[in-house]
């Protein structure tokens, strides 16, 4: 017997979804980690790491950094929100800068799958550093889904 | 300023790494050039892999980024007064998947402004024809020493 209390259903899935989150190489090589999700959005965390830096002098995050977060809180939203696990591609993504973060920071982005139509996902979301209402960038942008013919 | 030691190798050098930027280090990036362009070239490594056998698309993105900033420092008539360079807007369209092997990017400069700068940037694997990415980003330029005369 292990030590451990009983998992309920709600904490095995958190759980799974952190090993789901964890096993993509990319993600672990930038540092980007789960942490929530609800019907139809999910939050993903960067904390701040030497290889997001694009210019070390300015402390300049690289826009692919804040891109493979974004891009990816937005596929999850996009898969939370199907409810089912379909194979989705980006089509489009577009990110504004809007500030940059403060310096060392943990970026926190949150996306939301706002309409889906039987083809086409529509996502928005925003990264912040801690206060989303004082966002750093704001993104929107659509994904296909590959429905079983 | 890291910028400038970006700009030298790209000034002196027809190829190397781009180990300067930290971000491109962790992509393992290299450039080459002709009289042409800059390309920048991104070996396939795990490390990049985002939905299994593809490369994630924040890693196109990134490569599709220090193409643009590649683009714009050569495009400065003086490789020692660069701005500040920082993307505002990114839009890039992923056209094919990122499949596990060396991708390439170029960047051409739309316009070249004082204070904005409009980059179309592409990326291709197999052929460069057939782009797996393509990114319209527009650099803010901050001088540090004030803008430089309109040209």
């Amino acid at each position: 017997m292990s030590d451990a209390p009983p998992l309920d259903a709600a904490a095995r899935q958190q759980r799974f979804i952190q090993r789901f989150v964890g096993g993509v190489p990319h993600l672990a090589t930038l540092g980007i980690t789960y942490h929530g999700h609800g019907d139809d959005w999910a939050e993903l965390h960067m904390p701040f790491a030497d290889q997001q830096v694009a210019d070390p002098d300015y402390g300049i995050i690289a826009s692919g950094a804040i891109f493979t977060l974004m891009d990816s809180a937005a596929g999850f939203s996009v898969n939370v929100a199907l409810k089912e696990l379909l194979p989705i591609a980006t089509i489009d993504l577009r990110i504004d800068y809007l500030r940059g973060p403060g310096p060392r920071a943990t970026v926190i982005g949150r996306a939301s799958c706002y309409r889906l139509t039987r083809q086409i996902a529509f996502v928005r979301g925003v990264a912040h550093d801690g206060d989303p209402a004082n966002p750093i960038a704001n993104m929107a942008g659509t994904f296909m889904i590959n429905r079983p013919a | 300023m890291t910028s400038v030691a970006l700009a030298r190798a790209l000034a002196h050098d027809r190829h190397g790494r781009l180990d300067m930027l930290p971000y491109a280090r962790a992509l393992d990036l290299r450039f080459e050039q002709d009289d042409d362009e800059v390309r920048i070239i991104m070996p396939f490594s795990i490390g990049l892999v985002g939905a299994p056998g593809r490369i994630h698309g924040g890693a196109l993105a990134g490569l599709l980024e220090i193409a643009g900033l590649a683009a714009v420092i050569v495009a400065q008539p003086d490789p020692e007064h660069l701005p500040r360079l920082r993307p505002v807007t990114v839009t890039c369209d992923f056209m094919r998947e990122g499949t596990p092997v060396e991708t390439y990017a170029a960047a051409e400069v739309t316009r070249l402004g004082r204070r904005i700068i409009n980059v179309s940037s592409r990326a291709w694997q197999f052929e460069r024809a057939r782009p797996i990415a393509a990114a319209n980003i527009n650099f803010m330029a901050d001088w540090p020493e004030g803008l430089p005369p309109a040209r």
